[in-house]
């Protein structure tokens, strides 16, 4: 009941098995040929850390890790809240008011399904080679899952909390920001978890082309001159990056959604 | 009928007191697909203020669609229902519902749950507080007062829902089976309480139930509705001293002769 609620420390090792076993197998796989197109793992691991700037070796990689880490963390944040500022109001009004699901459903359903790999090339002419695309791609991404979590949030309110809300005095007005927003939120907040997901994997497409900063960058440019060690590092980066951004969101919400049984403990 | 219980038909029900709430030929029909089916028909009934009165029926008599008519949840097809003489528009903090699956608000504590219509009434801080408080600690839930609905039992929601009515001044309290989703343990408690809650505020309880023995224990007067359409089908009083023996012959009694108009049977 208390918020000092204690969680137990959690030094469980089955979910590194999985990890420790692709490990395996790929150092298995690359044992005979060292200089195959295939790194090996110590020389991904070599790769990373100079990467970081650690190593002191000094081709054109070495330590770009945290410039390039930073751009793509710069675009996928504010692509994000760029998407839910604009998602999370429309989803609201789409989910309360039936005039604007009449007046908006169908064209949204129709421009949903279309990636965002094919705006890229519209983007490109719209808003110019560059960050902005990038930073709009992402934007694109995120929407869509932010928005139709919320509509759907809003949409599954209890009527008996209505009912009890208007037995209780609550007037037409009071209705949605004393009933509907809360029992929205968690919806809402499933809706930013997959755009942010999401974000991470739109950015490395908007960075594709036309920016020289980013993961994604980086990994076009080591394609280019065949530094699959490199290619590698940089998807390790952004999974990684995409896992600790996903945790700081669940953090989030466990604290706002600690009313809601299905996000007060952790989904373990 | 037996002596023991008077049986009056609805509409010549003489309540000494200015009835707090009357329906008046209330009459109500759902459009299904083929057609129209009639829920209630010609309904009347008067309730005084403070009066206990349990509605007991089968499944299907209507006994939940004449509670939310009452609660103005939906209006009647024909007739009215008078509110203090004023006729009931819609849902309003004077008649408070207590919903069988208990419709509190999860993501506010207990506290906040009970607070809620004096704070949508904006009345002063203090004043909501103390409200809160006095009615946390009429349901004995004080030490539970910064827990959230999930983290407590079926009973203690209840237990919060009628406090949350009661907090809202509600003068009318309308109860559709609330107990009904409980274990027997925690009914007889709850049952109890409920009792000694409406001993002790003075309030007008309209209580449905399909339990003969809970409208015996219970209730001052019992009205047995009867499916298709649905109706009023007679009225008792009940004349049992309170607390009330449900071990007592006279208590056995009576719910034979209810079981009897319920189910057609003896009980």
């Amino acid at each position: 009941m208390a918020a000092t609620a204690q969680r137990p420390l959690n030094v469980n090792w089955l979910p590194v098995v999985l990890p420790a076993a692709l490990l395996a197998l790929w150092w298995a796989a690359t044992l005979r040929s060292p200089d195959g197109l295939i790194p090996q793992p110590q020389q991904v691991a070599q790769e990373f850390v100079d990467f970081a700037g650690l190593a002191g070796h000094n081709d054109s990689f070495s330590g770009t890790l945290w410039p390039n880490l930073l751009a793509s963390a710069e675009r996928v944040f504010g692509g994000f809240l760029l998407s839910a500022v604009l998602a999370l109001p429309l989803g609201l009004m789409i989910g309360q008011l039936p005039i604007f699901r009449r007046m908006l459903d169908s064209t949204l359903q129709v421009l949903r399904p279309v990636p965002v790999t094919a705006w890229q090339p519209l983007f490109l002419i719209l808003f110019g080679l560059g960050s902005k695309t990038a930073l709009f791609l992402v934007t694109l991404g995120c929407f869509y899952p932010i928005l139709l979590n919320t509509v759907l949030g809003v949409r599954s309110v209890e009527g008996r909390l209505l009912e009890a809300a208007a037995m209780l005095g609550v007037s037409r007005s009071a209705i949605f920001p004393k009933v509907v927003l809360p029992a929205a939120l968690p919806g809402i907040f499933t809706g930013l978890r997959l755009g942010l997901g999401f974000a991470w994997v739109v950015i490395v497409v908007g960075e594709m082309s036309g920016v020289r900063t980013g993961l994604g960058a980086m990994i076009t440019d080591a394609r280019e001159v065949s530094r699959t060690d490199v290619v590698i590092v940089g998807m390790i980066t952004i999974g990684l990056a995409g896992f600790f951004s996903d945790q700081a969101v669940q953090a989030l919400s466990r604290r706002i959604l600690r009313w809601s049984p299905r996000h007060a403990g952790a989904d373990r | 009928m037996p002596a023991l219980i008077a049986e009056r038909v609805a509409a010549a029900d003489a309540t000494p007191a200015e009835p707090i709430l009357k329906i008046e030929g209330v009459y109500k029909r759902f459009a299904v697909s083929d057609g129209e089916v009639e829920a209630l028909r010609a309904v009347d009934l008067t309730v005084a203020p403070g009066e206990f009165v349990c509605i007991i029926g089968a499944s299907g008599c209507g006994k939940s669609t004449l509670l939310r008519l009452v609660g103005g949840f939906d209006k009647p097809s024909d007739g009215r229902i008078l509110m203090r003489g004023r006729p009931v528009t819609g849902p309003g903090p004077d008649r408070g519902m207590v919903f069988q699956d208990y419709g509190l608000f999860p993501w506010l504590t207990v506290r906040r749950n009970v607070e809620f219509g004096p704070a949508s009434r904006h009345l002063p801080r203090a004043e909501i507080k103390a409200i809160g408080e006095r009615f946390i600690e009429m349901i004995g839930l004080t030490r539970f007062a910064g827990a959230y609905p999930h983290e407590l039992s079926g009973g203690m929601k209840q237990r919060v829902a009628i406090a949350r009515v009661l907090a809202n001044e509600a003068s009318v309290v309308l109860m559709d089976e609330p107990f009904g989703a409980l274990d027997a343990m925690t009914r007889e408690r709850l049952q109890i309480e409920l009792l000694s809650i409406w001993e002790g505020t003075g309030l007008t309880v309209l209580f449905i139930t399909h339990a003969i023995e809970e409208a015996i224990l219970l209730a001052d007067r019992i009205v047995v509705m009867s499916p298709n359409p649905g109706r009023i089908s007679a009225i008792h009083d009940v004349a049992l001293p309170r607390p009330r023996d449900i071990a007592s012959p006279a208590f056995n009694t009576l719910r034979r002769e209810l079981g009897a108009l319920l189910h057609g049977k003896e009980d």
